[in-house]
């Protein structure tokens, strides 16, 4: 058994504790989405989880512009990793829900779309890393473009939406999280489920960057 | 006297227990707790193994990387 950190045991009882009540707690009977309402704990934390992780690539981005450290950069380009691959498995698992509750898995709703347009975003981060090669300019190109990225992700997915007609719960006059689809009960497994997904995604960015420290390590002997 | 109800007790139970065991409408009280509630509980456990496994193969990483950490005095 290796020595990890203490918050990835956190990570573990979370999303254990996360499925079981997931699967099993009681949440209110509701039309169209019925069972499927347990989504909730599945698909949303999965959006939480990206923004997290992104939100620390920003992080990192600004750490690096102020003190030019390479160590930087590696933390903010594995967060913008997993970030990415957090949001295609929020986009997949809604595409599926919205089949089956919205009777079809596309259907341009300001947020789907939104969240496309973002990811895109995001490859266009990759793209701009691996076109270049000197390692100072690609870290200050990449910081400087992933911090405007998020600033246009983040009203793109939470505030835009909000102003126009959608399907989401929570836009377009919906009531949002509480009112009619979470109870006190489901909030007792969502926020758990959230900080469970969302230190998971940390977990695999911390084995991402000390693969690039040990990389870093490689190429420069 | 006594232990011959018992035996017939005993051939009658052996003589209906196929149909005990057979009978379509017949409820045995078995360790159902799996197959209760539509067999929700079959989905947590698989759910839960695949996490397991997945968590497992973190920890497979983590052993591996920790090594290559030690012999390159690279810190975490």
């Amino acid at each position: 058994m290796p020595k990890i950190s203490w918050w990835k045991w956190v990570s573990i009882l979370l999303l254990m504790y996360a499925i079981v009540l997931g699967f099993l707690g009681a949440v209110p009977r509701l039309h169209i989405v019925n069972e499927s309402i347990r989504n909730t704990y599945f698909h949303v934390p999965m959006w939480f989880g990206m923004i997290f992780l992104l939100g620390a690539s920003v992080w990192n981005s600004i750490q690096y512009l102020r003190h030019s450290r390479l160590e930087y950069d590696m933390l903010s380009h594995a967060y913008v990793q997993v970030g990415i691959l957090f949001g295609a498995l929020g986009l997949v698992t809604g595409m599926l829900w919205a089949n089956y509750t919205w009777g079809a898995p596309w259907s341009n709703d300001p947020k789907q779309t939104a969240s496309a347009i973002g990811l895109l975003i995001y490859f266009g981060y990759m793209v701009l890393r691996g076109s270049l090669n000197s390692e100072k300019e690609r870290a200050k190109v990449s910081a400087v473009y992933s911090i405007f990225a998020f600033a246009i992700f983040i009203p793109l997915i939470w505030v835009l939406p909000r102003f126009t007609d959608s399907l989401h719960p929570g836009n377009g006059g919906n009531p949002a999280f509480g009112k009619y689809d979470m109870d006190n009960q489901m909030r007792m497994v969502f926020y758990p489920a959230v900080i469970g997904w969302t230190l998971m995604g940390f977990w695999l960015g911390n084995l991402i960057v000390r693969i690039s420290r040990l990389q870093n390590k490689f190429s420069a002997l | 006297m006594i232990s011959r109800i018992f035996v017939r007790a005993i051939a009658l139970l052996i003589f209906m227990l196929p149909f005990a065991v057979l009978g379509q409408d017949s409820n045995p009280e078995m360790a159902d707790t799996m197959r209760s509630s539509g067999k929700i509980y079959v989905v947590v456990s698989c759910v839960l193994m695949v996490l397991a496994g997945l968590i497992a193969f973190l920890f497979v990483v983590e052993k591996r990387l920790s090594r290559l950490e030690k012999e390159n005095q690279v810190n975490k």
